[in-house]
């Protein structure tokens, strides 16, 4: 590792932590029960939207009632996306009149957005006509988000509050997430990312001409798509010219501003923010990254000032980043490291004041190392997904950090909302084993934790463990599963496994080899994405419920203090061990034997 | 005793042979499935006998003797874990046992009514019902539990408290009950059974220690639904590795996929089965402790409630000081001799047999060396305290002295002509606002000084409170004394807060009050009227020797009927449930070197590049997975001891509580395993095993 | 149940009205306003007309420009509507394979220059996309220009100097020369006076 790889990666996390308490701060406000200076801002156009809809915004749901709705408008909104994909050939706003999206694709895409994974098994550019992308897709980025909080608010509230029934308006919570958090640190951040170089317009796209004409040979097919054969039985070529390059456009910055703050991580392109029109700039980079991580690490901030307890706030998030930063120290070197496939040749990959030198393959020269290695850890420890280079081609160990940062459960900063109360479900499971440990029934936040709170949490681990163990088998037993993969040996393994985690934890990055827009891949996907998001909100919600309910047990001397550096360290311990048992097996098939075989040269 | 004792060794032959028979017994499905965890491994032993039976007629997936081995060990893991279950209910069933056998069946005579001289029919003990009504004579076994309707006879308890001395058993009042099994002296008792057979506090406890009746405690099931997710995630974990090293044998173009009979032992050593297996035996263990302690529960949840006491609520007098007030000092009045004080004082003290007087009659002795003499001698006649005067005395022909309260006296020198001296007075609150009681001592007309009587405080009481407050307890003295006594004595006791002036009906409130701010409050008590108080409780203690109505109030019963035992309720909840967890974190850490030993192995035909995971060196792929599987079940032997016993419990805040058993079971079982699996796999070696 | 399903509904198309009509039409017409060059792609212009992007690099094959990044876009390099990297493993020989086919053709371009190849200039990009290669594969590359060019080495030194931006602020990314910009700038000078000479 460099020096500078070390100050890009410090840079990162002061910035992030200097913005910590006011945006939580911030949104502490805006979820607060009593009205106050934020809400009163937006209050007009608050009740507007209420009056709209029949909502009674003073309404206090029970945490049925609230997981009822919570269910309800986000498969409203998965089906709205899915139609418009398949009808978006009649609708307007499509100039490269780019056909309907097959029902199997289709399906994937609409519950990877409205399931904040943004899994995409399309090409951004070649596939979405501009409506599709505006009205679906970016729709969905603000909304699976805002759901994401407005679950977390809910379970925060199942702590914060004492004997009640009810865990808050799912409504209002959905709608001040938009309103107030959203669309504003959105409007600001697309703003900063036009300014650094990335599109924001309604043109279609721009033919140029190209400054040396090149040539590629393709295959000559007949009318049925089957390549032709001349008199000898080779297949015929012909060479074809290339003298323009067609230059992508479209309302770019918009959707990728919330792309990353909403942890959702669909490209507009395909290439996602390895495109330069995404992600123009080391800075536009900088940006991006720290929109990934600011709501999750305000949230933090928020819930330790909703239960009562800033320090509790700054014990999760301590947590957190216990976990990330050695790991993201860990993948910067091993591919700073380099590639050893590449020893023998005559390669210069050492770092330099004139190259990031390393592992370069799939990344992009203006990011180098650090911000790359930065950018992927950031991605997968949060569920974004998005990514700036292509992680099937980082190294046997630089891969396996995302993929095990997913399989931890995006608990580490996580998705927006989700990976909060993710973590606070590992939480419960500390608290109960450490309580145990000092002889007491086991207690959070003054509430104590019993059975049912046991059985929630429980589920909430178990679940994406649970998809990606499961689904995993079933696409390397199946040809339908293992037709997609790109790489041979046990880096194809990686692959698959890397997908089904990926799906399974709402990420939606990729080993970018597997070609996942098969049937086969798009059903399996799909199904993991859904079961690994719902569910598991509800379990949380019901969790909340109970909690609400109970009473809140004083503090003493004999309670377990959840705010110590010693339960930050078993907190972490706890997320490490689940991830590292459940887990090891597969990552020793897949990145670890992949690393010890490239090691030796195989 | 004698059984008592002899169980209490817990590890004495027979015991263990009876456990051991029970071991295999428990190898039935049916008591398998109650632990989800051990039903895995109960599963997994019977699979690897058939892969072993497959193995023997030709058709093996590994060689016959691994497969063996794998299953022999898999089986010893389950008897092993039956093993403690059955040891933890043999000490408890011995203990109980030594119980029980003071309650024979005997014919009891069963009144028609609750007259002494109603109609008497001869009855089994066993059949008697609550309501019927007995008459017990010196020298028979009172037939059940019961309270005492009519009569007044001396008892002897010791079968049920070890206490030698007899006890008074009379109708009314807070001396009313009786166990069944304890045998009456003298005179006789009507008895009014309370309790139908097998529904005594004694019934219930042995049902208790009985693994097969046990109920779960409430933290019990939630750490079995933690233990069930744990297991759940390593079945899919391991059941899921079949296809993956399918696929990477395809992928690698060589070796074998994994052996079911390595996917079994994979999965036996991951799941929790060290807690699993000890999960049962700890908490029968801790019913154990608290019969050790002579403390019957009547459920294991209130045992566990005693870990989570915040408030404990303590009776001064027997809890916090000696029974009685002693006397300390004397302070003459202004003109008088200490000596002179002394001597009336003791002269007035001689016939009053209360301890208080006792201890006026010994300082006296002590400071001026003053001999007892025998009122005859004197031709002196007590004057024995009234509720009326509020005071006692002797009168002689020359001499008429009294002492009593102030206002008491008071009042009998207003009668007398004279007055008070207010320096009297002034020595009487002086001595009343150190937090002891005056007794002013009066001869004729004129007052002679003040006797200080003082509660002790027990030794070492100061230092327990320190402890309990560092734990996080609350602890608050109940008194009958006026606040200024009681704050006194607060404060020399070094308890945090104190109820003076308590009422039953203040007493309640208190509790109520506490349980409004969600503490969780503990209490002894015996008499009838505490009875109100117990019932509301989250952890009540009822002394032996106190009402029915205490008794059936509280949730546990205090056979030694010392209030001091509250303490160690608490100590003995705490510690069934660190046990617990220290257990957990222990199995669950135990799994990280499993992995480095077996993974390498699972995949060496496959991928021989993982043995760089060996870490250990282990010698070949089958010595690994066997070694692995061998400590897994012997962990489970070497901790039934700490199971038993509970792991020790210090009165430190949670915080270092935490740390200390993070440190010992948490860092200790991610080291332990290594160490152990290096030393079986040599051994194996060195067997010609490997 | 059916009490929810109104303000499903109607929310949905409220909030969707919002972020996915009046969000990104505020943000369009913020930036074509305040960035109108950026917003619209950071077009490059000669004589008024665009000749590419200052942002998407275009494919260089012959000797007389600075190669770009290799590009793993189908069909052709730098195919900007289908922006990919290769996705090839760290261990597929298909990886080691294209890195060694590129030093054979960078040092067939450039017959004589065994110096070791800079990493970037052998493995792709991950847009495939990229407009810049870091410094020291410009440096590998400057002889070879100039000699084709008949430029002077400082000449073309000179000008991958101006086309070249450090770290961002001194510290984010890396420094990095922009191939298309530098090409062009090439293109734009007059032939050299002393061709053939070694610039070394």
């Amino acid at each position: 590792m460099t020096a500078n790889d070390i100050l890009q990666v410090g840079l990162f996390l002061a910035v992030l932590l200097l913005l910590v308490k006011p945006v939580g701060n911030y949104m502490a406000l805006v979820f607060a029960d009593a009205p106050n200076r934020v809400t009163r801002f937006g209050g007009r156009a608050e009740r507007g939207i209420y009056r709209l809809c029949g909502i009674r915004p003073d309404e206090d749901m029970g945490w049925k009632r609230y997981a009822l709705a919570m269910l309800l408008f986000n498969v409203l909104g998965l089906l709205a996306v899915y139609l418009l994909q398949r009808v978006q050939q009649w609708l307007p706003l499509n100039p490269q009149h780019f056909a309907a999206v097959s029902p199997d694709s289709a399906m994937n895409t609409a519950i990877s957005f409205a399931s904040n994974t943004n899994w995409q098994g399309y090409g951004g550019e070649s596939t979405m006509s501009y409506l599709t992308q505006m009205l679906g897709l970016a729709v969905q980025n603000f909304l699976s988000a805002a759901t994401g909080i407005a679950v977390l608010v809910a379970v925060v509230r199942g702590f914060a509050r004492r004997g009640a029934k009810a865990i808050g308006n799912f409504w209002v919570d959905l709608t001040r997430s938009t309103l107030y958090v959203l669309v504003p640190l959105s409007l600001l951040m697309s703003l900063l990312l036009v300014s650094q170089g990335v599109v924001q317009n309604f043109k279609p796209y721009v033919d140029v001409p190209v400054a040396q004409a090149t040539s590629y040979t393709e295959t000559v097919k007949d009318a049925a798509g089957h390549p032709q054969k001349d008199a000898a039985g080779h297949e015929m070529t012909r060479d074809v010219p290339v003298v323009t390059q067609t230059l992508p456009m479209g309302p770019a910055a918009s959707q990728i501003a919330i792309k990353h703050l909403g942890t959702n991580g669909g490209g507009f392109f395909n290439a996602n923010s390895a495109h330069p029109y995404e992600n123009p700039t080391p800075f536009s980079n900088f940006i991006e990254m720290l929109a990934i991580f600011l709501i999750p690490a305000g949230l933090c901030y928020t819930f330790g000032r909703m239960v009562g307890d800033r320090r509790q706030g700054w014990a999760i998030l301590a947590t957190m980043l216990l976990i990330f930063v050695p790991l993201t120290l860990g993948l910067v070197a091993a591919e700073q490291a380099g590639n050893p496939a590449l020893h023998g040749l005559a390669v210069d990959a050492h770092a330099s004041a004139l190259q990031a030198g390393g592992n370069m393959e799939g990344k992009e020269t203006r990011f180098g190392i650090a911000s790359s290695g930065l950018f992927a850890a950031i991605t997968t420890a949060a569920s974004c997904g998005a990514v700036n280079a292509m992680h099937d081609s980082l190294t046997p160990l630089g891969g396996l950090v995302p993929m095990w940062l997913m399989q931890l459960g995006e608990v580490v900063f996580g998705g927006v909302g989700s990976g909060l109360y993710g973590m606070l479900a590992f939480a419960v499971v500390a608290v109960f084993i450490a309580g145990l440990m000092v002889g007491r029934t086991p207690e959070y936040l003054g509430k104590k934790i019993e059975a049912h709170e046991m059985k929630m949490a429980s589920l909430a681990v178990l679940l994406p463990c649970a998809l990606v163990v499961i689904c995993t088998a079933v696409a390397v037993l199946l040809p339908a599963g293992v037709a997609g993969v790109a790489n041979p040996g046990a880096h194809g393994f990686s692959e698959i496994l890397y997908a089904v985690s990926s799906a399974s934890n709402n990420n939606g990055s990729a080993f970018g080899g597997l070609s996942a827009n098969t049937p086969f891949w798009n059903v399996l996907l799909g199904l993991c994405m859904f079961l690994a998001r719902f569910p598991l909100a509800i379990a949380m919600l019901a969790m909340a419920g109970s909690l609400a309910a109970k009473r809140h047990v004083p503090e003493s001397a004999g309670t377990l203090p959840t705010h110590t550096p010693l339960f930050v360290a078993l907190l972490a311990c706890v997320v490490i061990v689940v991830g590292a048992l459940t887990f090891l097996p597969a990552l020793a098939l897949g990145p670890i034997v992949e690393s010890l075989l490239s090691a030796t040269g195989h | 005793m004698t059984s008592q004792t002899h169980a209490a060794r817990g590890f004495d032959r027979e015991l263990v042979l009876t456990a051991l028979a029970d071991s295999f017994r428990k190898l039935s499905p049916r008591l398998q499935f109650r632990n989800p965890v051990m039903f895995v491994v109960f599963v997994c032993s019977v699979l690897t006998t058939v892969l072993w039976v497959q193995a023997l007629a030709g058709h093996g997936e590994a060689p016959t003797g691994f497969i063996f081995w794998v299953s022999l060990w898999l089986w010893f893991t389950l008897l092993f874990a039956n093993f403690a279950e059955a040891l933890a209910e043999g000490r408890g069933k011995a203990q109980a046992h030594a119980l029980r056998s003071s309650r024979k069946d005997v014919l009891a005579k069963k009144l028609a009514s609750a007259d002494r001289n109603a109609a008497i029919t001869f009855t089994p003990s066993s059949e008697l019902r609550s309501g019927h009504h007995v008459l017990v004579e010196a020298g028979e076994p009172i037939p059940g539990d019961g309270e005492v309707v009519a009569g007044a006879a001396s008892v002897d308890e010791s079968a049920i408290t070890g206490e030698s001395a007899p006890v008074i058993r009379e109708s009314g009042g807070d001396r009313s009950a009786v166990t069944g099994g304890t045998r009456v002296l003298s005179d006789w008792l009507v008895v009014r059974i309370t309790s139908n057979p097998g529904e005594s506090f004694l019934d219930r406890m042995i049902a208790m220690v009985e693994g097969s009746k046990r109920r779960k405690t409430p933290n019990e099931i939630a750490l079995t639904i933690l233990l069930a997710k744990f297991t759940l995630i390593f079945l899919l974990a391991c059941a899921t590795l079949l296809p993956y090293s399918i696929y990477s044998v395809q992928a690698a173009g060589g070796g074998n996929p994994i052996t079911l009979t390595v996917l079994v032992a994979l999965l036996v050593c991951l799941i929790p089965t060290t807690i699993g297996a000890l999960l049962s035996a700890i908490g029968i263990a801790g019913m154990d402790r608290m019969i050790r302690a002579n403390v019957i529960a009547t459920s294991g949840r209130a045992v566990e409630a005693a870990g989570d006491v915040d408030v404990l609520l303590l009776d001064k007098t027997g809890t916090i000081t000696l029974g009685n007030r002693q006397a300390v000092a004397f302070h003459p009045a202004p003109g008088v001799e200490e000596s002179v004080l002394a001597e009336a004082a003791q002269l007035a003290s001689l016939a009053d047999e209360t301890p208080e007087g006792r201890s006026v009659v010994v300082l006296a002795k002590e400071k001026f060396g003053l001999r007892e003499q025998p009122l005859e001698a004197l031709h002196a006649q007590f004057v024995p305290f009234t509720a009326q005067t509020r005071m006692s005395g002797v009168d002689s022909d020359a001499r008429r002295i009294r002492k009593g309260a102030l206002d008491a006296v008071e009042k009998y020198l207003d009668g007398q002509g004279s007055h008070l001296p207010p320096m009297v007075r002034r020595l009487a609150e002086d001595v009343a606002r150190r937090g002891a009681t005056p007794l002013v001592v009066a001869e004729g007309s004129s007052a002679l000084g003040v006797i200080e009587l003082k509660d002790i405080v027990k030794g070492g009481i100061k230092e327990r409170f320190a402890e309990m407050r560092k734990m996080g307890i609350k602890t608050v003295m109940i008194t009958g004394d006026n606040p200024l006594t009681a704050a006194a004595i607060a404060a020399e006791a070094g308890v945090d807060d104190f109820l003076a002036e308590a009422t039953p009906e203040a007493k309640l409130k208190l509790i109520r009050d506490m349980q409004a701010e969600n503490r969780l409050v503990a209490m002894c008590g015996d008499g009838t009227n505490d009875a109100p108080a117990l019932a509301q409780a989250d952890v009540a203690v009822a002394m032996n020797t106190g009402t029915q109505a205490a008794k059936e109030a509280g949730n546990m019963v205090d056979l030694d009927s010392n209030p001091t035992k509250l303490i160690e309720v608490v100590a003995i909840g705490k510690q069934m449930l660190i046990t617990r967890g220290a257990l957990t974190t222990f199995s669950i850490a135990n799994d990280i070197a499993k992995y480095f030993a077996i993974i390498p192995a699972a995949f060496a035909t496959t991928y021989p590049a993982l043995n760089a995971l060996n870490v250990m060196r282990l010698a070949t792929p089958q010595s690994a997975i066997l070694s692995a599987v061998i400590f897994n079940a012997l962990i489970i032997v070497c901790l039934i001891p700490l199971a038993l016993k509970g792991v020790k419990y210090r009165a430190l805040g949670a915080g270092a509580l935490l740390r200390r058993n993070l440190l010992v079971y948490g860092l200790g079982g991610m080291v332990v395993p290594f160490l152990g699996i290096k030393l079986i796999d040599m051994l194996l070696v060195l067997c010609g095993l490997a | 149940m059916s009490k929810l399903l109104r303000p499903s509904l109607v929310l949905l198309l409220v909030l969707t009205a919002v972020t996915g009509v009046l969000y990104p039409l505020a943000v369009t017409g913020l930036a074509q306003l305040i960035f109108p060059r950026q917003a619209n792609g950071s077009l490059v212009e000669k004589d008024g007309k665009p000749v590419g992007s200052a942002l998407i690099g275009q494919a260089f094959t012959e000797p007389k420009y600075f190669w770009g990044r290799p590009s793993a876009t189908a069909p052709n390099a730098y195919n900007a509507g289908a922006s990919s990297g290769s996705n090839l493993g760290p261990t597929n020989p298909a990886l080691a394979e294209a890195a060694r086919q590129r030093i054979v053709a960078l040092r067939r371009a450039d017959p004589g220059n065994e110096a070791p190849v800079p990493v970037d200039l052998v493995t792709a990009s991950g847009s495939g996309l990229d407009p810049q290669i870091s410094p020291a594969a410009a440096q590998y590359q400057a002889a070879r220009v100039a000699r084709a060019r008949g430029l002077d080495m400082a000449q073309v030194r000179a000008l991958v100097a101006r086309y070249t931006s450090g770290r961002q602020f001194g510290v984010l990314g890396e420094p990095r020369v922009n191939v298309l910009q530098l090409n062009l700038a090439l293109d734009a000078m007059p032939a050299g006076s002393v061709p053939g000479r070694d610039a070394r």
